[in-house]
């Protein structure tokens, strides 16, 4: 058992921060497309220095980072409050799933433009009758010639306004049982049959978009990993999203908490025992989240995949964020519900927490039937 | 980074895992229970295999390993919930390893590593220690106050047996005045205990979890293996969550005392919070899953619980310790913010 960082990692590590130090992008504006251009500046800054895509094998432009590299990367991003690049479902979704699935001519032609940002790419998976049963998607696709013309409505896709690519899973077979008529298809989203509409969601702020398509044409060259084979497809993308996600998301927290720690500290809070405990309380969720997380990557690095504790991070963090920001908003005071703070903002961000990447009900029953081996209700 | 034992440390793991299953499965725990004594063959039979001396120098006749080793041993124990003194003597020893003088270790840690002599620790207020752990059947006895640790003799300490609810352990008050300080870093040496007791806790909780596991496979009603209702499987998938988070906070403490004392102090006290929290938590929804079986006297489940009670009650229940992680974190974020 090492709990530090090898001598490799520690290169790693330093290397990076020095980078990260000279290269810093400062703080990011306000605005949500000025926002969006400065994480895209970010990302091409990182794609000419080498860093955007640290964990992509050489060959096609990473670094080879292993699992812990990796983690580093994220951990370095977020302790110096650098923003994540703007292409993050392409780097961590459409790259490694089309490293998998994809031919030779569709990793030539997408994979360098992802990592450099100059094609942003969007994930059009769940439907508004498809949520956490998504594999009972209707979006339709059918055979016109040499393409499919795929007609439906998808929906939470981020990004959708800046991306060129879509990752869309579509039906192709109505007379297949569920989970074997869908295919994976890559959208050209700058068409007519694309219609992209912003989805306010409870910030305030539309994060996300729904994706209205009618007779969008896609190429028979733009199927990924065969046609009727998209459930299995879909599947990578799922759980690269799961364990890419988890090492940022836990570094965040760990930022936010030492904050509202200094702000609590500052107004002498933290003289009353009731918030030390609660305090207490979640500094011990955030660090069992990261140890959890580093139990789970030594086991798929020395293993080829986690033990029981890999299927409970993404549950930690969402869990352990609301409870962080729902008490960060309770502790500070009603000063922090008033528009345009942080505090506030973050606390209703949080809500989504449990719901997008796979409900915690989802995760439990996950966990109950893999994991446990508990029988499923038939 | 390597979170993960190394092969010696998971071979100590599955021989001691095999070796309680035979000598001390759930029949002889019960025995112990009921009848109020331990069945004194079975720590005979752990000291000679040299559990006891473990963490202890070689030179005290230990085997010189480390907190790691001896918390593997914790975790079976606990999984076992293993009848014996081990874990008391255990924890006395790290106070008088880690804090005592050359004389005293001298003196001390050959019978706690032969476990011929045992010790114990307690937390205590103006000379008393209100239920210690194995104090009875002590050669010597650690009371820690504040920053400040003793060591008293049995024969010079007043020892009144005591009957807890927890039968399958001695207990007993113990009142001492005298006695010679520890002189050593007595935090760090309770935090390295506090790694072991949690790790106790630890197995405790992945014990009663398997138990609730097993039983809602089985179990019909309505047709149905009660585990196929989400009101169950989501609790038996808390009960993971919880002792998996108690397991990477223990076994973070168990290298920190090993390797890294200058985490040590943060690391027992997220254990310690943690790994109390857990047994507490998963042992009753253990007996809750279990249904009116779980709460008759024939269930084995309920000595898992009421040696949770115990254990989250030793050396400071959570709520202290999750103090002194806010404690611990805003002083390093200050003394990084001065810097």
């Amino acid at each position: 058992m090492d709990l530090t960082f090898n001598e490799s990692e520690s290169a790693f590590r330093d290397e990076l921060r020095a980078w990260i130090t000279a290269n810093h992008p400062g703080e990011e504006p306000a605005g949500e497309d000025e926002g969006y251009a400065f994480r895209r500046g970010w990302q091409r800054q990182l794609y000419e220095a080498g860093w955007a895509a640290v964990h992509w094998p050489t060959e096609y432009g990473g670094r080879d980072a292993t699992l812990v590299e990796a983690a580093i990367f994220n951990e370095e991003l977020a302790r110096a409050r650098a923003p994540f690049p703007a292409n993050v479902l392409g780097l961590l979704l459409a790259g490694p799933t089309l490293m998998i699935w994809g031919d030779d001519e569709q990793k030539q032609r997408y994979l360098d433009p992802i990592m450099s940002g100059d094609e942003i790419w969007c994930q059009g998976f769940s439907e508004p009758e498809a949520g956490s049963d998504l594999a009972s998607l209707k979006s339709k696709a059918v055979r016109d010639g040499d393409d499919w013309l795929v007609t439906g409505q998808k929906v939470w896709t981020s990004g959708a306004q800046y991306s060129k690519w879509c990752m869309l899973v579509a039906r192709t077979d109505f007379d297949a049982p569920k989970h074997k008529g869908l295919t994976y298809f890559i959208l050209d989203m700058e068409q007519e049959g694309v219609e992209v509409r912003p989805l306010r969601q409870i910030t305030g702020d539309p994060e996300f978009n729904e994706l209205f398509l009618e007779n969008a044409r896609i190429p028979a060259a733009n199927v990924v990993g065969g046609v009727g084979n998209g459930w299995t497809v879909a599947l990578t993308t799922l759980m690269n999203e799961r364990a890419g996600l988890a090492f940022g998301l836990q570094v965040g927290m760990k930022v936010a908490l030492d904050e509202l720690t200094e702000e609590l500290a500052a107004c002498g809070k933290l003289d009353d025992p009731l918030i030390a405990d609660e305090l207490g309380e979640l500094r011990i969720k955030c660090e069992i989240l990261r140890l959890t997380a580093y139990r789970g990557l030594t086991a798929t690095m020395k293993y080829g995949q986690p033990g029981p504790e890999g299927s409970l991070t993404k549950w930690m963090w969402s869990q352990g964020n609301q409870e962080l920001m729902q008490f960060a908003t309770r502790a500070l005071g009603p000063q922090v519900l008033v528009g345009g703070s942080s505090w506030g903002r973050s606390m209703l961000r949080s809500r989504g927490n449990s719901i997008e990447g796979g409900t915690t009900e989802v995760l439990k029953n996950i966990i109950a039937e893999r994991v446990l081996g508990l029988p499923r209700k038939k | 980074m390597n979170f993960d034992f190394t092969e010696d440390q998971h071979e100590i793991k599955r021989t001691a895992r095999e070796l309680l299953a035979k000598r001390s499965g759930l029949e002889q725990v019960r025995e112990a229970a009921e009848a109020e004594a331990y069945d004194e063959s079975l720590f005979t039979e752990l000291r000679e295999l040299g559990w006891s001396g473990i963490a202890i120098d070689e030179q005290y006749g230990g085997a010189g390993l480390g907190v790691v080793e001896l918390m593997i041993l914790c975790e079976e124990l606990g999984y076992a919930l293993a009848a014996s003194p081990f874990l008391a003597n255990a924890l006395g020893g790290l106070m008088i390893e880690h804090c005592g003088s050359d004389e005293q270790r001298a003196k001390w840690l050959p019978g706690i590593a032969s476990g011929e002599a045992t010790a114990t620790v307690t937390i205590a207020d103006g000379g008393s220690g209100e239920v210690v752990a194995d104090a009875d059947g002590a050669a010597v006895i650690v009371l820690v106050e504040g920053n400040e640790a003793t060591l008293v003799a049995r024969a010079d300490a007043q020892v009144e047996p005591l009957a807890t609810i927890d039968p399958t352990r001695r207990y007993a008050r113990v009142t001492a005045s005298g006695g010679e300080p520890l002189s050593g870093d007595v935090a760090s040496a309770l935090a390295a205990a506090e790694v072991a007791l949690s790790a106790e806790m630890v197995g405790i909780a992945q014990r009663t979890m398997e138990m609730a596991i097993e039983y809602a496979k089985e179990r019909k009603q309505f047709d149905t293996p009660i585990g196929a209702f989400q009101a169950v499987s989501h609790r038996c998938a808390q009960m993971l969550l919880e002792t998996e988070g108690a397991r990477s906070a223990t076994y973070f403490g168990g290298w920190a005392a090993d390797a890294d004392r200058s985490q040590l102090a943060f690391a027992s006290a997220i254990a310690k919070a943690a790994a109390s929290e857990a047994a507490l938590s998963v042992t009753a929804s253990s007996i809750q899953i279990h249904g009116g079986i779980g709460f008759t006297w024939e269930a084995d489940v309920h000595w898992f619980f009421k040696r949770a009670q115990l254990d989250a009650a030793m050396l400071g229940g959570a709520s202290e310790h999750r103090a002194r992680v806010t404690q611990l974190t805003a002083a390093s974020l200050a003394a990084a913010g001065a810097s």
